[in-house]
């Protein structure tokens, strides 16, 4: 109450162990591919620390995973699941499939239930089947398969504008027609490079750079977006590309 | 809980080709639980002029007559209806007046403003915060507890030259899809788009969930 | 009545108490719109030049893209605020108006330390409430004059001067380039400069810069004078086909006064 003065407590220190890093990440999955983006500045209040930071990792020629949050703990956590993958393909001389990889980081997560890494984590790739997938995770481990996902700092920019691109959500379809089940690529990088120049304008912490992962299922190839640089270990199987863009840096 | 959170609600507005549309969404609540989905948070200044006022319920209703009651004097003392510039700063100074108890509303104003020289009405919008900071737009202005999710879907739907079927159209998606991720919005919405001849009202079909 | 009276001018408190309330019970004030900014002054040979950047947040959002830092005060005096921004707004509106009023009166041309000496007092008496950090800057009977004012009412006056949250990346510019007097266009050049590295390097200034040129001829406010942010043309466009949004209900008023006239009696006048 103003005017009444406080009782004196002593001063408590805490040391806090997480920060914000800010940043956005987003994936959709297409019929037979799948994008993960996210952009590049890591940076903590007001400061910048880097305009560039990588926050998606390629696991796999058909899993990509995208980490958002706290910085140290999402790079931890890239280096723990990559290293699990390894002693995997040490064991099964294959690698892990992307369901196993949704369920393998679950349990990584959740075994931290109590001193959590505070990462949001976006899964993307191809499932055995060769279709397109995305698995979003919550910190301690819930998750889901979906088609499109946004996360981090400008999550509550960017998804609604994929429910309305993506799902066609409030949208009535032409009559006689219904709206497409999955897009081409093209219009998904699309859609991927209008929502982060959007949520650049819109987002302080959001800018800098845009780096898009695409993974192709076995057989499928680019048409039309061949700027993509290949990053994949094998060319006959499932492949991945990355794509670079500039975002502002005010 | 935040006191925008405390009955919720979100209003945008947008400029087309020689229109504007404001809208906003239906729902009134009391934190989570919803009391009214017919609650209309638009309200007509002048035939040229609506000013939407999402925030707390009761200051809604406190600043509509207040906003009502000077807009008349000034009407009387001027001869003259209100020009959507002058009442956004009456808007501003009616907001700054109570700088250290504020009303907890974030006006959003939009009209046509008639050029005194050549008689033409060219599109206006703003938006103030709510001790009456004003924020002129070229484009759109949002307020309420979607704005996030506002700001957003307008940055990528919106474009310059929207003829008044097609601002219709992308305001609508906007709105719909913007409350649509707010536990606070929602509930039906109302759509005005305001022309050089007429003022079309539709009130949408949104998901009641 | 002696109360309404005093009521008549300055602040209304009387919702005060009901927020304070409010608040008492646990409800969060949401946050006003604020200039995270940055805002600098400078001296050259003949005057003084002002610059701001033009982004306005709310939180982590951009509320404005392209607003005005630089406030008139007077024709030879202006005034670039930061902090909270209808602070700003009104607190140099406020003086501006009294300047003018005062000007009038002494039938003089306003001085710069007067409108340092109004600013300062209305927020010492605010004790800070009234969140305006100011760079005001202007030339007069007596030169030119840069000062900076704090929300507690404290001034500065010093030749070269930087506030709000991109302040410091903006005085590592002026610290390592600014000299007295400096020609008008080195002069812009540098506070385009430290503009540009608030703009860059902190994330609450942003958009584009503004650059007021204040001599004792005449000021020249150059509003946008580099616009080093605007958006990319996008990929796609997004219009939908007319009637993609389904409505329920719809109302027309139409503004145009349409009246009917009946002709009653003869149609024409008997000239025979």
């Amino acid at each position: 109450m103003p005017g009444t003065p406080s009782i004196q407590r002593p001063t408590q220190h805490q040391f806090n162990p997480y920060s914000d890093n800010g940043g956005t990440i987003l994936a959709i999955a297409g019929a037979d591919f799948s994008i993960i983006a996210g952009d590049t500045r890591q940076s903590e209040g007001y400061n910048i620390q880097t305009r560039y930071a990588p926050k998606v990792f390629r696991l796999t020629d058909r899993a990509v995973l995208a980490v958002n949050g706290f910085a140290a703990d999402g790079n931890m956590f890239v280096k723990k699941v990559k290293q699990r993958l390894e002693w995997y393909r040490h064991a099964h001389a294959k690698d892990m499939p992307l369901r196993a990889i949704a369920r393998l980081i679950q349990t990584m997560l959740y075994a931290q239930r109590f001193f959590p890494y505070y990462v949001y984590n976006i899964l993307g790739g191809i499932e055995e089947d060769g279709s397109g997938a995305v698995y979003s995770f919550d910190p301690v481990g819930s998750y889901e398969r979906e088609t499109c996902r946004a996360a981090g700092a400008a999550q509550s920019l960017v998804q609604p504008f994929l429910d309305n691109q993506v799902y066609f959500k409030n949208q009535v379809p032409p009559p006689g027609r219904a709206h497409p089940t999955h897009l081409p690529l093209r219009d998904v990088l699309d859609i991927v490079i209008d929502a982060f120049t959007s949520a650049t304008e819109r987002h302080i912490e959001v800018g800098d750079g845009l780096e898009m992962y695409i993974v192709l299922a076995k057989g499928r190839t680019l048409q039309g977006v061949e700027a993509a640089q290949e990053i994949s270990a094998r060319t006959d199987g499932e492949r991945v590309f990355v794509l670079r863009r500039d975002l502002k840096k005010d | 809980m935040s006191i925008m959170e405390y009955n919720g609600g979100s209003v945008i507005a947008m400029v087309g080709k020689d229109c504007v549309a404001i809208a906003s969404d239906l729902r009134l609540g009391n934190q989570a639980l919803t009391v009214a989905t017919n609650f209309e948070k638009i309200f007509p200044v002048t035939d040229r002029i609506y000013i939407g006022l999402p925030g707390l319920a009761t200051d809604v209703t406190t600043l509509r007559e207040r906003f009502r009651y000077r807009v008349n004097m000034y009407t009387i003392k001027e001869s003259r209806t209100i020009e959507p510039s002058t009442f956004a700063h009456l808007v501003s100074s009616t907001l700054y007046e109570r700088r250290f108890g504020p009303y907890f509303i974030e006006p959003i104003i939009a009209g046509l403003e008639r050029n005194p020289a050549t008689g033409e009405l060219s599109p206006y919008i703003a938006g103030a915060d709510l001790i009456g900071c004003l924020n002129f737009a070229k484009d759109f202005v949002v307020a309420g507890t979607a704005s996030d999710k506002l700001f957003g879907v307008a940055e990528g739907l919106w474009e310059p030259g929207l003829e008044p079927e097609d601002l219709f159209e992308t305001i609508s998606q906007t709105l719909l899809n913007a409350v649509d991720r707010d536990a606070y919005s929602g509930w039906g919405a109302i759509v005005h788009v305001i022309t050089k001849d007429k003022v079309i009202s539709r009130t949408l079909k949104g998901r009641m969930d | 009545m002696a109360v309404a009276a005093a009521a008549q001018t300055g602040f209304d408190f009387s919702s005060a108490s009901r927020n304070a309330y409010l608040a008492e019970r646990g409800v969060k004030l949401p946050n006003a719109t604020s200039t995270g900014t940055t805002i600098v002054g400078c001296l050259f040979q003949d005057g003084i030049v002002l610059g701001a950047d033009t982004r306005a947040t709310a939180g982590p959002i951009v509320a404005d893209k392209n607003c005005e830092k630089i406030h008139y005060v007077t024709e030879s005096i202006r005034c670039c605020g930061a902090g909270t921004a209808a602070d700003t707004e009104f607190v140099t509106a406020l003086i501006s108006s009294n300047m003018e009023l005062h000007a009038l009166s002494t039938g003089r041309k306003p001085r710069v330390v007067t409108a340092m000496t109004m600013l300062k007092q209305h927020l010492f008496r605010y004790q800070g409430h009234v969140g305006a950090a100011l760079v005001l800057g202007g030339v007069d009977s007596t030169g030119a004059h840069l000062f900076t004012i704090h929300p507690h009412g404290s001034t500065d006056k010093l030749p070269y001067v930087t506030m709000g949250s991109g302040s410091l990346a903006a005085m590592a510019v002026f610290e390592s380039k600014w000299q007295p007097n400096l020609s008008r266009q080195a002069a812009i050049d540098l506070v385009a400069e430290a503009i540009a590295a608030g703009i860059f390097n902190d994330l609450g200034s942003g958009s584009n810069i503004d650059v007021c040129v204040i001599a004792p001829e005449k000021t020249d406010m150059l509003r946008n004078y580099i616009m080093p942010n605007e958006r990319v043309q996008k990929e796609k466009t997004y219009g939908f086909r007319r009637g993609t949004t389904a409505w329920t209900a719809e109302k027309i008023r139409s503004l145009i006064i349409n009246e009917e006239v009946t002709q009653v009696g003869n149609e024409a006048m008997d000239t025979s």
